[in-house]
């Protein structure tokens, strides 16, 4: 048999029907679903007097635009309110698991996934956001979609799709100290820029990546889509059969056996071809800075915010100019002494235990810079539940950090955490978009650790120097 | 979906490279429960000031633009989030095609699921619409059928297009209902899928 990668693994163990010049039909083994991107293809269900084909194979949670603030307190938006009830309302009428509001497993959809092990290797995943492309961390193939296509999987359980090609992102060699997998996300996409990945799906592989924690690939693996590729895995391995065993929905006894004979056969064959191959030196990884308004505009830590004159291509010269005037930063800043009002530690790529962990090492009896006001909106309900068990909370109430409940949060400015017009912020999330965490916001997006040093300098530092 | 044949409409330039979803629909719009009415939001940190008035600088707020239909930009349009938004607002606006070098992966199946047809130029093509356009009036015809857009001055460019996608274009086809005629493979599909997948109980696992 000819080799074959991860990807046409999967992609083959998925194909229902196949035909020459169509796109194939892929069967769905889970969806996600959240309330911003359903209510209309729900509609759409009732419109055409369609049912949801599998109910059971369809997981909605409650997280983009719900309040972090205690649960026992209403949620005071209309709009929000009538767009949380219309996903209440949907899971009820159509038979489907919610988690809400007031559930001890609601979280950051692409964090409840993995986390409840409803997310496995060898699956094909879908959900109608772009970071789905996290889940990959696990060996499977996830794609994020929009509303027609949620409102197709819901009826059929299917996605129709052309074979996208392959991309293998290899990274060999140990991480510098003081650098986590979140700048070697951030170094691959300032090497491959955010339309790099345009038609492919990525496999990492390499020593760098079987090294990092499945904390560390959930990460990796998120912000996949910010090269422009819409999905991005890795090979099961030890690694991650040990964090899937035993939680919630993860097969037991006999029944995962059979799965983890099955896992064992994905890995990408020796000798597999990919349509496309980029190396990465994980010596190179410094912890990142982005200075601009794409994920890919970012610097060292030790460096300073580029010259757009000094850039050969015309049209990359005025899309610099127009990051940093929104930006509002002059070319040669050094990076360090960028002063910030606000740090959020959240989001999809950098919300769970481990992170957390990380930022309050930094912590850990400091205080917050009189200038900065600093929030933790952890992951998961579950991962809120862990860290307030090993105290981090205190940890980082005490430094005047505020602790806030699961959700998005500031990471896309839905709910009423956002930044003011012109507020500097030191994000752990994913997006530097302009607007992105509330209108006029400028975001720079760094690790959890930078992030906790920078709220404790009220400017931007390396972690690298600092004493933890 | 509505179906897309030909078209012919004046071009707006937007000289920009990677515009993302944000820009197009800012996530403060997203809490609607509707697929329309997104067209007046359409670009809302560029098309208005902080203080709500439109900015006459931005190119779909001057009068020569005002019934443009055709939207010429740059590399990697619609990058970012995977919201549909982006798209209901281009065509919700009056926007029937959009022309670039070339597009995000979900915003350009988003669109194809709408019937807002997304047309990928050469770099070089696109910068001449783009220069072709900043004088006024400047008006392309697409014709799907034969995959050309052409202009009144003898400009003819042929462009690529998946053959299962245009004919869903042409015709205008529902999407779900082409599946849903498959639904013997489906089933059989779904007899042999793997027991160790997990199902999802109405009660805790
Ligand atoms: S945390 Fe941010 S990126 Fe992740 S799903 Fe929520 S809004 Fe999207």
């Amino acid at each position: 048999m000819t080799p074959r990668t991860l990807v046409d693994k999967i992609w083959d163990a998925h194909v229902v029907r196949h035909r020459e010049g169509e796109p194939d039909l892929l069967y769905v083994d889970l969806h996600l679903v959240h309330e911003v991107t359903s209510p209309q293809a729900f509609e759409g269900l009732r419109l055409a007097g369609r049912r949801v084909r599998r109910p059971d194979l369809v997981f909605a949670v409650l997280d983009h635009n719900v309040p972090t603030w205690p649960r026992t307190q209403p949620v005071t938006d209309p709009i929000s309110r009538r767009q949380i009830e219309a996903l209440e309302r949907n899971a009820r009428e159509f038979g489907i698991r919610l988690e809400g509001l007031l559930s001890r497993r609601q979280g950051i959809v692409h964090i409840i996934g993995p986390e409840l092990g409803l997310t496995l290797p060898g699956m094909l995943i879908v959900c109608g956001d772009s970071h789905t492309a996290t889940h990959g961390a696990l060996g499977a193939l996830a794609f994020g979609i929009g509303t027609s296509e949620v409102e197709h999987v819901l009826a059929t359980q299917i996605l129709p799709q052309r074979r996208p090609r392959t991309m293998e992102i290899r990274v060999e060699g140990a991480l510098p100290p003081g650098t986590t997998a979140k700048d070697l996300i951030l170094g691959i996409i300032r090497h491959i820029g955010v339309g790099g990945g345009i038609g492919h799906v990525v496999e990492y592989t390499g020593s760098t990546i079987r090294a990092l924690s499945m904390e560390g690939r959930l990460t990796v693996c998120n912000m996949t889509i910010e090269g422009g590729a819409r999905a991005g895995l890795i090979a099961p391995d030890e690694t991650t059969f040990a964090y899937i065993e035993g939680r919630p929905y993860a097969p037991r006894g006999a029944a995962w056996e059979r799965a983890l004979a099955c896992w064992r056969t994905l890995p990408t064959d020796p000798g597999a071809a990919y349509d496309r191959r980029v190396e990465i030196d994980a010596s190179t990884i410094e912890p990142f800075v982005t200075w601009g308004t794409t994920p890919a505009q970012s610097e060292p830590v030790t460096g300073r915010v580029p010259d757009p004159d000094a850039h050969p291509d015309p049209r990359e010269r005025a899309a610099m100019r127009r990051a940093l005037q929104y930006m509002a930063l002059e070319p040669g800043t050094p990076i360090q002494e960028i002063a910030i009002d606000r740090v959020f530690i959240g989001s999809c790529t950098n919300a769970r235990l481990e992170d957390l962990r990380a930022a309050a090492r930094v912590v850990a009896g400091r205080r917050v810079s009189p200038r900065v006001r600093a929030m933790v909106v952890p992951g998961s309900q579950q991962v809120k539940a862990a860290a307030e068990r090993e105290g981090l909370d205190r940890v980082f109430t005490g430094a005047g950090f505020e602790w806030r409940e699961a959700g998005c949060s500031m990471c896309l400015g839905m709910n009423p955490d956002i930044l003011g017009p012109g507020e500097r912020c030191a994000s752990t999330s994913n997006r530097n978009f302009e607007g992105r965490q509330g209108p006029g916001g400028r975001t720079h997006l760094v690790s959890p650790a930078m992030a906790a040093a920078a709220a404790i300098a009220g400017h931007f530092v390396d972690v690298r120097d600092w004493r933890v | 979906m509505q179906p897309f044949t030909t078209h012919t409409g004046i071009v707006v330039p937007f000289d920009r490279v990677d515009v993302d979803t944000d820009t197009i629909t800012p996530a403060q719009f997203l809490k609607r429960i509707e697929r329309t009415g997104y067209g007046d939001v359409l670009f809302h940190s560029l098309r208005y000031r902080p203080d709500g008035t439109p900015d006459p600088e931005f190119v779909l707020n001057k009068p020569a633009y005002r019934d443009g239909t055709v939207l010429v930009t740059g590399r990697n349009f619609g990058c970012g989030s995977s919201r549909e938004h982006a798209a209901w607002a281009l065509q919700d606006y009056g926007f029937r095609v959009i022309i670039a070098p070339s597009f995000a992966d979900i915003f350009a199946n988003n669109a194809a699921q709408i019937g807002l047809l997304t047309i990928v130029l050469p770099e070089e093509r696109v910068r001449a619409m783009l220069d072709a356009a900043a004088r006024e009036g400047y008006q392309v015809s697409v014709d799907l059928e034969r995959q050309t857009v052409t202009d009144a001055f003898g400009h003819r460019d042929a462009f690529e297009i998946d053959p299962f996608k245009k004919h869903c274009l042409l015709n205008g086809l529902d999407a779900i209902g082409l599946t849903l005629q498959h639904e013997a493979e489906i089933a059989r599909f779904e007899a042999t899928r793997p027991d160790w997948m997990p199902r999802v109980t109405l009660q805790d696992a």
